[in-house]
């Protein structure tokens, strides 16, 4: 088996993690930017974890035979305060260039709140004057409906956006269709308590088929699992999938996606 | 995409672990039953989520996801630290 793992905080796992994620046929993991678990105080905080991001982290990964890329933000939920979120929109440009950064993510909201949508729309801004791609989370629980409507709304109202180089992540059952819909990208995240398992993200994909549409683990520092990826291809197989659908959910399509970007590139060259 | 699982064979697969989420459901029902105090709006939430159950089209996690959504479309004036609970305030 080979995967990518598409959406992973590899920054808070540990190298054990890295071996078995390799181990299990994993060529790749993205690293969207996100949330620490706490509210940073400054912009150079977010400076020093773009640094982490773009510098130690691809280099950690080498070490266990994964390339690693990533991508930058500031998160929804720290997106409240707009000043801030200014700041960090103003070095994000500076690290634009490096070679592992893929695009903008993962921008999107948290709350649905005014600010976060004025910040989710400057990121979509600087996405779009630099040709980036977009990587975008969703909602938890309650307000994933809403905002994944509010989100496409706010991507479709700037026309320089092409749905197809932007994914949308965390799709559940009730908002996958909306998203396919639109011509945007979809990711399903394997949690063990909340938004999928494995068994409800191949329901969707036997429902609402396989273009377009990726699985990841999301691992972080909390409560997940950094083998969801292969763990729920195994799940595939023992449903009768073959080794050619399994193949292009967990590897074809993220390589599809993220090749995009020509900086995206398995071998080492 | 074909269709990869006989009813069966979906049977053979899953129906232990759904038999045990089942009753995971019910006594958790039992657990709040016998807790003191005032329930909020999950429970509400939560009852009428079951209801979508009984459907007859193959719908019904969609609907019980929906039934747990803010239906609102108005962006709210202030992210508050308060996380989210799972269910609506005001479902009705
Ligand atoms: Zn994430």
């Amino acid at each position: 088996m080979r995967y990518i793992e598409p959406h992973g905080h590899m920054v808070s796992r540990v190298t054990d993690d890295y071996v078995d994620m390799a181990t299990a046929g994993c060529e790749a993991v993205c690293e969207p930017a996100f949330w620490a678990g706490f509210d940073r105080s400054s912009v150079q905080g977010f400076y020093d974890y773009f640094c982490q991001l773009t510098e130690h982290e691809p280099k950690r990964a080498a070490k266990f035979g994964l390339r690693h890329f990533t991508w930058l933000c500031i998160n929804p939920k720290e997106s409240e305060d707009v000043k801030l979120a200014d700041d960090v929109l103003g070095i994000i440009p500076k690290f634009l260039d490096r070679p592992t950064v893929l695009g903008i993510g993962e921008i999107g909201l948290n709350k649905n709140s005014k600010n976060e949508i004025k910040v989710l729309e400057r990121h979509i801004d600087l996405a779009a004057r630099h040709g980036q791609l977009i990587l975008v989370h969703t909602p938890h629980l309650e307000d994933k409906l809403k905002g994944t409507r509010l989100i496409i709304d706010a991507l479709k109202s700037d026309k320089r956006i092409q749905p197809q180089r932007v994914i949308i992540d965390h799709v559940e059952e009730h908002t996958v269709k909306l998203v396919l819909d639109a011509g945007f990208w979809a990711g399903m995240t394997l949690y063990p308590e909340s938004k999928c398992t494995s068994a409800r993200a191949i329901d969707i994909v036997e429902v609402y088929g396989s273009e377009r549409i990726w699985m990841n683990s999301a691992c972080d520092w909390g409560v997940s699992v950094p083998l969801a990826v292969p763990k729920t291809a195994l799940e595939m197989r023992k449903r009768g999938h073959s080794a050619d659908a399994i193949d292009k959910l967990i590897y074809r399509n993220p390589l599809q996606f993220m090749s995009q970007c020509p900086k995206f590139k398995l071998s080492a060259d | 995409m074909e269709k990869t699982m006989t009813r069966q064979e979906a049977l053979d697969l899953y129906f232990m672990d759904a038999r045990s989420k089942l009753i995971d459901l019910a006594a958790f029902l039992d657990r709040v039953d016998r807790a003191e105090g005032e329930a909020d709006f999950r429970l509400k939430a939560f009852r009428l989520a079951l209801r979508e159950l009984e459907r007859k089209e193959p719908q019904r996690a969609k609907q019980v996801l929906l039934t747990l959504s803010d239906p609102t479309t108005k962006p709210i004036a202030k992210a508050t630290a308060k996380a989210a609970s799972g269910a609506w305030p005001e479902t009705e």
